[in-house]
């Protein structure tokens, strides 16, 4: 190791670098940490800016979000319920098209079948989410609007649609961990109740993977609420406090592409708006990973 | 645990009741017989569940082709943006990209792979440690826009680097963190102890453990999750919006400092163009920008392969 003539001064520079290489490391490892900091600092600096100008009823109380015109009214639930009808829309498409085929491959499908399937339901998750937005303006929507009537050409449905079928692989994914994860003992011991493979899935393996399929849905549903490019692309830009998925609506993450691609000046209040809307789409997101998080922790603990 | 005991219960004691009603052999074979049909019913609906978005996706993909493909030729991957569709081509963008992710892998690998080391084989059970992985699985959830507008804040104003590669990558190289820091951990966890174990008792310290034992080992794997993440970065739009980069660039970036565009955000400004010329080009880009990913990915499977073959 270190030099014959001073082996315990070789030993302790030996040490004083390894030492160092540690708090390297250390200092590496902090930067996840960091990075949260400063996302938390830049949005809470500008959202405080934000509303020094603008009241918090102005914002809370309103439906109407219109800072880019004339009259400027700053009412976030117009964004909200853009992303909120969006995202329930992705998610009454993914959650029974991903639970479903979990059970696919996790109870019915032959090994094969399952190498087969399970890479390609990949790929979908892999392609960027421009592409999908392209998919929902050009191809799904125009085929949408021969079946419904009175439907424009930005509308809701059609990107939440896309959206639900890309998330059908990270539901998928999730939940036959899940259910993969159900002890053989419980399924065998199903079995020689004499239970057939039908009772068996519904009472003993979706009853022990529930908790863990619910914490997958509440992650499905952040992405969804944080997806960007295919609202931008199909939704249309126009704020819109409905429920009718027919009409243009505009989500938060829409507003801030549409903000970033213009010139607004900067300190303007329009350029602030993009971190108030910015801090409200954290913490929308935040709550749900995080209850996500809480599910599969309090799960852990019980079955370990 | 509970309800499931509860449910066995009840399953025992439907059956007893049913089958002590009826003579056995009759209603083994009705009930059988129907509850095999509803198997298969069942099974059937599950697969399509699994095959439909396939099938779905498979569509979409041969109608864009239809339309890109007869568009992609030498000019068009060599040419500059233009007004007209027909003269305009992908190279700015198609150099952004390439160079946008040369960065952000420079940046994120080694960050991500020593976050992995300490995580694995320094920190302690402590509550440092445990802050750390928290950030990460959080930083994963973080939406990509909400990283844009961090790299808006912190690289192109406070750090003053502008609209710029450099700033783009550094944003990128945050959004995917998350990700290589969580598969170099799996591939560093994959390590067999014994090897490690083995080289200990032979009076190797750590930092030579990791070098000679744990990093050559464990590399495929983590230059695997690497090039994926790397696939989905090159694939990200939003938070490069944000930082501002430029739609429509007529010089190739020269340097980290250089303005740029990107294949996605090409392809999101053709789309956003109301005639069917520049959706075609739209179409095209997509094409080349598929063939990309599919290149990235094929050559992380290739990896993985010929590293669990040894």
């Amino acid at each position: 190791m270190g030099e014959p003539t001073e082996p315990s001064k070789a030993i302790s520079l030996q040490k004083i670098y390894e030492k160092m290489l540690e708090l390297l490391l250390k200092i590496c490892g902090s930067i996840a940490v960091v990075a949260t900091l400063g996302v938390l600092y830049v949005l809470a600096s500008k959202t405080l800016a934000f509303f020094n100008q603008v009241p918090l009823a102005a914002f809370f109380l309103d439906t109407r979000w219109t800072p880019l015109f004339e009259s400027k009214r700053f009412g976030i639930w117009a964004l909200v319920s853009g992303s909120l009808l969006i995202t329930t829309i992705a998610m009454l498409t993914a959650a029974p098209l991903g639970i479903l085929s979990s059970i696919y491959l996790s109870e019915f499908a032959k090994p094969t079948m399952r190498k087969i399937l399970k890479p390609v339901l990949e790929i979908l998750a892999g392609i960027p989410t421009v592409v999908y937005g392209y998919f929902a303006l050009t191809i799904i929507t125009p085929g949408l609007m021969r079946i419904i009537p009175h439907l424009k050409g930005f509308n809701a449905i059609s990107p939440g649609l896309v959206m639900g079928f890309m998330l059908v692989p990270t539901i998928s994914s999730l939940c036959e961990d899940a259910l993969f994860k159900t002890p053989k003992e419980l399924k065998e011991a199903a079995y020689s109740l004499g239970a057939r493979k039908l009772s068996t899935i519904f009472m003993v393996i979706l009853p022990y993977a529930r908790s863990t399929m619910i914490a997958a849905l509440f992650l499905a549903f952040a992405r969804a609420m944080g997806e960007t490019m295919i609202v931008s692309i199909a939704a249309g830009l126009k704020p819109n406090f409905t429920i009718d998925a027919r009409e243009p609506v505009q989500t938060m993450t829409s507003y801030i592409v549409q903000v970033s691609m213009g010139d607004t000046p900067q300190q303007s209040i329009e350029y602030l708006t993009i971190f108030a809307v910015g801090s409200m789409l954290f913490i929308l997101t935040f709550t749900f990973n995080a209850t996500s998080r809480i599910i599969l922790n309090g799960r852990s603990r019980v079955h370990r | 645990m509970i309800s499931f005991a509860s449910n066995s219960e009840g399953l025992i004691a439907k059956k007893t009741t049913s089958e002590a009603l009826r003579p056995a052999t009759f209603s083994f074979d009705r009930e059988g017989r129907v509850a095999k049909f509803h198997e298969q019913v069942f099974m059937l609906i599950c697969l399509c569940s699994a095959i439909i978005p396939i099938l779905l996706m498979i569509w979409l993909l041969g109608q864009t082709i239809l339309i890109g493909f007869s568009r992609i030729d030498l000019d068009f991957l060599s040419g500059f943006p233009s007004r007209f569709a027909k003269n305009a081509g992908i190279l700015p963008a198609l150099v952004g990209s390439l160079y946008l992710m040369g960065l952000t892998g420079l940046m994120a690998l080694p960050l991500g792979v020593c976050s992995a080391i300490y995580l694995e084989e320094y920190a302690q059970e402590s509550w440092f440690k445990k802050l750390i992985e928290i950030n990460v699985s959080n930083l994963a959830g973080v939406p990509s826009i909400i990283f844009g507008i961090l790299g808006l804040e912190l690289f192109v104003r406070a750090m003053r680097l502008g609209p710029s590669i450099l700033a783009g990558s550094l944003t990128l190289a945050l959004l995917s963190l998350p990700i290589v820091i969580t598969a170099s951990r799996e591939a560093i966890k994959s390590i067999p102890t014994h090897l490690k174990e083995a080289s200990f008792a032979l009076g190797a310290t750590r930092l030579s453990v990791i070098r000679r034992v744990i990093l050559p080992l464990a590399m495929p794997q983590i230059i695997t999750g690497a090039i994926l993440s790397m696939a989905r970065a090159i694939g990200e739009s939003a938070p490069i919006i944000v930082i501002g980069a430029a739609s429509f660039i007529a010089f190739l970036p020269n340097s980290p400092m250089s303005e740029f565009s990107a294949m996605p955000l090409q392809i999101f400004q053709w789309v956003e163009r109301p005639q069917r010329e520049f959706l075609e080009n739209a179409s095209a880009a997509i094409v080349v920008l598929l063939m990309i990913l599919i290149l990235f990915n094929a050559l992380a499977a290739w990896l993985r392969h010929k590293h669990e073959k040894n």
